[in-house]
């Protein structure tokens, strides 16, 4: 068996082939693991713990997790409900895997979480189609179903680094607006069908049950190609904060669009030009012209072990990982920098791969313990590469003051994060 | 077993019923609605002005309604109050500028369908059609976008220009 610590890097500050702990045999894949290593533990004896000597506790009905795990939470952005939107993002420095669990879904509701009974919802379809058509929740489920991994990501995720200088949050501040979850319902097209096209068609206007009444306007091309009315998230009914009882869903587009408690489908010649589309979604270029209909969320990464909070434990061995997305299809490759952008080593992706949908990418490193800059780049099938941030910037600007982390000067931001570590382990955001 | 002759019939039996069954198999339980029916819900308005319902306002009317019932949240006069400003904004130049109805927004049936839907914001959908257009007005007196005495209705509205319409990239259908 190889000793890890004769490996070749492949990449400038250790960064090892993604494969290596393939080759180098179980111990040092054990040597790999987790950020708690501890080179050699002081000997102890080991004993029964408490709670190996007593039966456990009741099996609850419904499954929660370990009260060891109670800070791993959604940061909120308006906890008291105040009349305002209300963010929930997700903690990605401390889950792992592709799919994100539903209590930890990113959440924006703009006036609350509505709170439907299942058996009083309705969704109409009606407008530029034949026969208008009206569903009920038992209806659509006795439709064929499919299910399908999709990222969801606001428009206004990563909206920070748009600061003209690094502010210092944790990934889930940077980067907490996008999730990943299995949906399982029925295809729109089905129902698109069923109702009857008219020839005039050309976009609908999507509509949700809550307080504001939340509409936003599709292509007709994209609700026909993968759209779906989704009833369930990871396997069990939409949580209320991401639509309950049903939602649209437009994978690989943005957040917005994908209209929450879904109650009204209008199949119309033209966009209806709602807020959020004519105003709000709507990035401001440098020179003050916007870009309106930027619905596609595109290709991007970001690292999220280590990543800030995450405080490295001395030096040795540990594993970057973190995850890439694109709206055009699936991650086809993702590459590591522990130098700042001078030097690469191609990451493992963990399959299956899918189409618009959270790929974890990893990489061994053995980090001597020096000042060291982490980036991962992303690309994807279609062929884009996820931009640096001076190539972002150099097209949709940055701010002139600092604003506030939970701020969103402008949108659509996919360029690479840096994660800067010091000697003393400690991570920090920086621009690079 | 099979011969290779008939295996050969059953696939192309199978064939045949599969693709017709996609079509003619459909669950097809979606139950039919009348416009009527659904009237209550059809409140989306298009940017040339579909969907605008019978009823008109003027500022003066607006002025009223919206000290009752929007200036807690947007401010007298559509300024200093908690939640956006609804009057004034100086021309757009960077991420950072403030976005107003005067300096951003392209089109005025935007204004009438997101009162009508959204506020007051504690009280969605409890503001009369008349009442939406006398705010549709209030607020566009106070931008100068409209006249101090025009009155804003279907006919009317879909007729103001907006003055940053010609202020935006569209990104679709590029790239997708």
């Amino acid at each position: 068996m190889r000793d890890w610590k004769n490996l070749e890097p492949v990449a400038g500050n250790g960064l090892l082939h993604r494969r290596a702990f393939l080759r180098g045999g179980t111990a040092l894949a054990a040597a790999m693991t987790g950020y708690t290593l501890v080179q050699s533990a002081s000997a102890q004896q080991l004993t029964d713990d408490p709670w190996s000597l007593v039966p456990g506790v009741a099996v609850p009905d419904y499954g929660a997790r370990s009260r060891f795990e109670k800070n791993v939470v959604r940061t909120l952005s308006n906890p008291n409900a105040e009349p305002r939107t209300q963010h929930a993002r997700t903690p990605h420095h401390l889950i792992n895997g592709t799919f994100t669990p539903n209590g930890l879904h990113f959440v924006i509701s703009h006036a609350g979480d509505p709170d439907i009974d299942p058996d009083k919802h309705r969704l109409v379809i009606h407008g530029l189609v034949k026969q208008p058509l009206v569903f009920t929740l038992d209806t659509l489920g006795r439709y064929p179903m499919v299910s399908r991994m999709t990222f969801l990501e606001c428009g206004g995720n990563s909206a920070p680094l748009f600061s003209k200088e690094p502010i210092q949050a944790s990934v889930q501040a940077l980067h907490g607006l996008v999730s990943c979850a299995e949906w399982t319902g029925v295809s729109l097209s089905t129902l698109l069908e069923e109702a009857g096209l008219d020839k005039r068609a050309k976009w609908l206007v999507a509509e949700g049950a809550d307080a504001p009444h939340l509409s936003r306007s599709v292509p007709l091309t994209k609700a026909l190609d993968d759209a779906m009315i989704a009833l369930y998230q990871n396997g069990e009914r939409l949580m209320p904060g991401n639509g309950y009882p049903m939602r649209l869903l437009l994978p690989g587009w943005e957040g917005n669009m994908n209209i929450k408690w879904l109650r009204r489908i209008q199949l119309t010649e033209m966009p209806g030009m709602s807020f959020y589309e004519a105003r709000t979604y709507a990035p401001i270029l440098p020179g003050g012209k916007a870009y309106q209909f930027y619905f596609l969320q595109e290709v991007k990464s970001f690292i999220t072990h280590p990543s800030p909070g995450l405080a490295m434990k001395g030096p040795g061995f540990y594993e970057i990982s973190g995850v890439a997305y694109s709206g055009n299809g699936r991650i086809s490759k993702v590459m590591v920098s522990a130098d700042g952008g001078k030097s690469w080593a191609q990451a493992a992706l963990q399959e299956p791969v899918q189409s618009k949908a959270f790929t974890r990418f990893r990489v061994p490193w053995r980090w001597d313990g020096g000042a060291v800059v982490l980036q991962s780049r992303a690309w994807d099938e279609a062929g884009f590469a996820q931009p640096t941030r001076s190539e972002l910037v150099a097209v949709r600007g940055e701010t002139t003051r600092i604003p506030p982390v939970t701020g969103f000067p402008s949108q659509h931001y996919n360029a690479i994060t840096s994660w800067a570590i010091d000697r003393n382990g400690e991570v920090k955001h920086v621009y690079a | 077993m099979y011969t290779r002759k008939l295996r050969g019939y059953i696939v192309v039996l199978a064939l045949v019923f599969t693709s017709s069954a996609a079509f003619a198999q459909a669950p097809n339980l979606g139950k039919p609605i009348n416009p009527g029916e659904i009237a209550a819900w059809d409140i989306n308005i298009l940017p040339d002005g579909t969907g605008l319902p019978p009823g008109s306002g003027t500022p003066a009317e607006g002025a009223r309604v919206y000290a009752a019932k929007c200036s807690a949240c947007h401010g007298q006069n559509g300024k200093g109050g908690p939640n956006a400003a609804l009057a004034g904004g100086s021309p757009i130049k960077d991420m950072e500028s403030e976005k107003t109805i005067a300096n951003f927004w392209p089109f005025a049936t935007t204004v009438f369908d997101y009162i009508r839907r959204a506020m007051p914001w504690r009280q969605p959908r409890s503001l009369t059609n008349d009442e939406v257009y006398a705010l549709t007005a209030y607020i566009f007196s106070l931008n100068k976008i409209i006249g101090e005495n025009d009155a804003m209705n279907a006919q009317t509205l879909p007729k103001v220009q907006m003055p940053n319409r010609g202020g935006f990239i569209i990104r679709f259908p590029d790239r997708l």
